[in-house]
């Protein structure tokens, strides 16, 4: 007992703008029962001093609520993208292997593992992913919904702005503008709903156009990282077809 | 005539309000300011969508009584009194338990996906404190869902334009301008103390900045990281209603700390599992044989201690969440009979959570989310298995003292008054978890996630009528305010990165956590408590000697975590001297020297104004009464606590009903009612 560690192997950069700053750096720490990627960050902070004995500076990453609902913690570990909170050690390094933390790649970096998902919370708007709400005070209660459609709503609804599809998906480079499956999840979310249903219609233009849903190259690399299990390929599926019979006829239903 | 204008200031610019905090009481607060035509700056630690409130779990209350039992605001605003141990002010607990029901209704017609019945109304669940299925779900991450509704709805005012009063579009201001990854320093304040701005730090390029603004909001949730690990995100560290309560605030009843009864252990954080699990049926129990060897679903019924339903047969498993932490830990600390671990030979603190008597389908359906972290981090099917769980710290029930307009015609409050959730700063308002004003000394569950939608509510027209009534805009003030205080915080923040001491803050927070988790949570004791705050002292005095680990000049997480630290030393300490004062026991609050509820003496809020020691220490100042003023007018508030609905009377859960008395009657009606068609 007590000897046991952990090795974490953490891709770190000080600055977007210092690429000659960019070094992997490997820490050692003490394992714990029930520890995550997280914690092993938390020893690191305590003690930020590599394998090869250098005192270095603590490595920055992002966390909020440490049980995968807030998708802030996403990195790719061991290769893979995912929550760093629910990374279990044990998991992930069943026989003592080496960790490996990298920032995801497809959003600018910040600093170490942080980097700017602003872009997933600008393709909200772009979609209108609300619905067209009067006002706050009181008009009585909402339209009646099938339990039926609650349960196709309320998995979409827990999609967590998280980022690693984004991050798995092929057709998201610098080169393109393709506006990605969790946006894209959202306009089916908001069109399924009996107030959200009346926007349809500028929802699925939002996606039309360049950059839109046609841009999915269905590799379905999306929906195997999704930690909410959300039916991606099915809702860029029912979006694109929803846009197809717009795009036909949906002058004439105007 | 442009003096007049609410929207623009004299030098052209648009008058904006500043909301600190976007969980769901400030994203409310913007939502209710945007209708009020008032446009807002947003600050927040994290992207809004990421906020605090998205960890809550298991629902919302509303008596909105689709069940047929008799359910009304009336018997809520009884429950939650009750629970809260008559320390709670009764006009703005009624005026919540009024509004609640239309407040689920709103985020019904927001989109929140609420669970239904099978014809189409929504669905409602049992929650600790009261016999009613009164609580609103959206699978078992309604705050996610609840958070989300609301973040949606102020994105979208993100897209909308300003107009001033002829309704003609001011090019390029929109109504809500978001400041994500920014951290609160400080108020601005003028020479008069009134709130005009804040300061604010990027975290991304650290820079630090003053913002002039008509009135200020913090929302900015709860501190539950002072206690180290709890059920708490990591961002909970409470630093924000620590700055403002040096600057002058009030800080209320800090010592009413919650302690949730069941949570799983972890090495970063105990994380909740939610009360809906009892609500759903689950059950609490021990082996009667402390020496049981057996796993638990092994062990048979006859040879299960279910004690929590032995000792109070009314409410059961549901009983308070105070008193179901208190049960658990007699239990496991005190009789030492929590879980035996064959390998250590030792009884853990561990009982029994069990859900296994119930149908998986119906736990998938409306339990999955909880379901599912307690198999990602147990690693054990608690489909299949008694789940292991202890109390763990969860909420803060003290926070900032806020000011209310009591409504003479009914005992509620008066709305679009600019004395609700004001604070004794003028021009500060609070809301949600950082403000003290609806739990009493003990909250139930599911109240929260509308205490906070609630009092963003009562805040946002609250600041809208406040920032009518002044004469001149904060844009329009001496620029040199803006620039001291920004100077300020600048020097600040250059000292923390100058610090090379020995210390290690984040060693210095484990030490201080460990005291404040054992001594100063379930049970009391002054001689503990004494020594606790001779550690806080230590701690702050150690504070000086500590070096900090970063100096870089991009997101730089250990000097901010130094600031926030220091920041919660002044909290704890709050916390620990209201503990050691109060000599009673109330709610949250057990000393088993002083065991009875004393309301000669302590039916009073406690009163806490920052003080120093003059050596790096801080001191608390405890009063009765303080005169503060709001829209020019002076008010004169005291430690009285409104009790003018309903009378206080001892908390008895043993007995079913005896949270309300209307409650009872309806329950034994209907039950009578069942037996005849049975
Ligand atoms: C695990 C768990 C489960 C829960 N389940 C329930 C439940 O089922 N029902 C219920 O009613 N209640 C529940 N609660 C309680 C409830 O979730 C919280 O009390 C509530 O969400 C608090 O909301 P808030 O808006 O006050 O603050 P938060 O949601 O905590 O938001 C605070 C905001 O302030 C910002 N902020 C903080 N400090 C600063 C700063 N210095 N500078 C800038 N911004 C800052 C943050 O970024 C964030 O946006 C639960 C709590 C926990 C921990
Ligand atoms: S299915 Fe479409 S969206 Fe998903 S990963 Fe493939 S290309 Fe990207
Ligand atoms: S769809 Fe899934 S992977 Fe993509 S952002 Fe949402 S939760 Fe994350
Ligand atoms: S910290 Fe919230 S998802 Fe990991």
């Amino acid at each position: 007992m007590g000897s046991k560690t952990v090795r974490l192997k953490v891709l770190r950069q000080d600055h977007p703008s210092k690429p000659e700053t960019k070094r992997w750096e490997e820490f050692d720490v003490p394992w714990e029962p029930q520890m995550n990627v997280i914690s092993a960050l938390m020893a690191v902070r305590k003690n930020p001093v590599t394998v090869e004995g250098k005192k270095t500076t603590p490595v920055v990453w992002e966390s909020v609520c440490l049980e995968e609902v807030c998708g802030a913690c996403t990195m790719i570990v061991n290769g893979r993208v995912r929550q760093s909170c629910t990374a279990l050690i044990d998991q992930i390094s069943p026989n003592g292997e080496e960790v490996t933390l990298e920032p995801m790649t497809k959003f600018p970096l910040v600093r170490d593992l942080v980097v700017d998902r602003q872009q997933m919370f600008d393709n909200l708007k772009t979609v209108k992913a609300w619905i067209q709400l009067d006002g706050t005070h009181e008009l009585g209660p909402a339209p009646r919904q099938a339990p039926e459609n609650q349960e196709e709503a309320y998995p979409l609804s827990r999609c967590m702005t998280c980022g690693c599809c984004m991050e798995a998906c092929p057709q998201i480079n610098e080169g393109s503008d393709f506006i990605g499956p969790a946006a894209i999840s959202q306009v089916r979310l908001f069109n399924l709903h009996p107030s959200g249903k009346m926007h349809a219609a500028e929802r699925l233009e939002a996606v039309m156009g360049e950059g839109g849903v046609a841009d999915c190259g269905k590799a379905q690399n999306c929906v195997e990282v999704c930690p909410k299990e959300i039916p991606l390929v099915d809702s860029i599926a029912q979006v694109s077809r929803a846009a197809t019979k717009h795009m036909l006829f949906g002058w004439l239903l105007k | 005539m442009a003096k007049k204008s609410t929207v623009r200031s004299e030098n052209g610019k648009v008058r904006r309000v500043i909301v600190v905090g976007g969980g769901l009481a400030g994203l409310m607060t913007v939502i209710k300011l945007c209708e009020a035509g008032v446009p807002v700056d947003l600050f927040s630690l994290v992207p809004v969508k990421r906020s605090h409130s998205v960890c809550a779990q298991g629902g919302i209350n509303a008596s909105v009584n689709t069940k047929g039992e008799g359910d009304s605001p009336r018997v809520h605003l009884e429950e939650t009194v009750y629970g809260g141990d008559f320390l709670a002010n009764q006009a703005p607990v009624k005026g919540m338990a009024d509004a609640a029901p239309g407040i689920v209704h709103m985020l019904d017609r927001m989109g929140v996906p609420f669970n239904r019945t099978p014809e189409g109304l929504l669905d409602f669940r049992r929650f600790g404190g009261t016999l009613f299925h009164r609580t609103a779900f959206a699978g078992a991450t309604t705050g996610q869902q609840l958070l989300y509704a609301l973040d949606e709805q102020v994105r979208r005012y993100e897209t909308e334009n300003v107009e001033d009063e002829k309704g003609i579009v001011i090019k390029g201001e929109k109504m809500v301008r978001k400041f994500e990854f920014w951290d609160f320093l400080s108020l601005v304040q003028d020479e008069n103390g009134r709130a005009v701005g804040i300061v604010a730090q990027d975290l991304k390029t650290m820079d630090i900045e003053a913002f002039p603004g008509e009135a200020v909001c913090l929302a900015t949730g709860g501190p539950g990281i002072v206690f180290g690990k709890s059920t708490n995100s990591v961002i909970n560290t409470g630093t924000a209603a620590a700055a403002v309560y040096q600057q002058g605030a009030c800080y209320a009843n800090g010592e009413f700390i919650q302690i949730h009864p069941t949570a799983i252990p972890g090495a970063d954080k105990l994380r909740l599992i939610s009360e809906s699990a009892r609500g759903e049926g689950g059950r609490v129990w021990v082996p009667k044989d402390p020496k049981e060897s057996r796993r638990g679903k092994d062990v048979p019924e006859k040879d299960r201690d279910y004690f929590l339903e032995a000792k109070y047969p009314g409410y059961g498993n549901l009983v308070p969440r105070d008193i179901a932490a208190r049960e658990l830990f007699l239990k496991c600390f005190h009789d030492g009979k929590g879980v035996y671990n064959a390998k250590s030979g030792k009884n853990e603190l561990e009982v029994y959570l069990d859900l296994t008597h119930i149908g998986e389908e119906t736990l998938r359906r409306k339990l999955a989310g909880i379901l599912e972290i307690y198999e990602k981090f147990v690693g054990e099917d608690p489909y299949h298995n008694p789940m292991r769980v202890f109390p763990a710290v969860h909420y803060s029930m003290g926070g900032l003292w806020v000011d209310f307009e009591r409504r003479e015609s009914d005992g509620g409050v008066v709305r679009g008054s600019a004395r609700n959730q004001a604070t004794n700063i003028e021009g500060l308002y609070a809301a949600g978890e950082v403000d003290y004003q609806y739990h009493g000394a003990n909250r139930l569950g599911a109240n929260s996630l509308l205490s906070c939608i609630y009092a963003g509510m009562e805040a946002g027209p609250a600041m809208a009528t406040y920032i009518q009534t002044l004469n001149k805009s904060s844009n329009d003030l001496s620029s040199s305010l803006f620039e001291k205080a920004e100077k300020r915080e600048k020097s600040n923040y250059n000292a923390l990165l100058k610090m090379d001491g020995k210390e290690n803050a984040y060693q210095l927070h484990d030490e201080m956590a460990l005291l404040m988790l054992r001594d100063c949570t379930i049970e009391r004791h002054n001689d503990t408590l004494d020594k606790v705050i001779e550690k806080i002292d230590e701690i702050q005095d150690r504070f000086k000697n500590v070096g900090v680990t970063d100096t870089g000049a991009r997101a730089n997480q250990g000097a901010q975590f130094l600031r926030h630290f220091k920041n919660m030393t002044t909290i704890a300490r709050v916390i620990a001297t209201g503990a050691r004062n109060r000599d009673e026991s109330r709610g949250a609050h057990y000393k088993p020297a002083f065991k009875t509820r004393d309301d000669e003496n302590w039916q009073r809020s406690t009163l806490a104004f920052h003080a120093e020691q003059g050596n790096g220490r801080s001191e608390v100042k405890f009063v009765r009464e303080f005169d503060y003023t709001v829209a020019a007018t002076s008010f004169h508030a005291t430690d009285k606590v409104d009790i003018s609905l309903v009378a206080p009377r001892a908390r008895k859960y043993e007995t079913a009903g005896a949270a309300s008395a209307a409650a009872t009657g309806n329950l034994e009606d209907k039950k009578k009612d069942a037996q005849a068609h049975a």
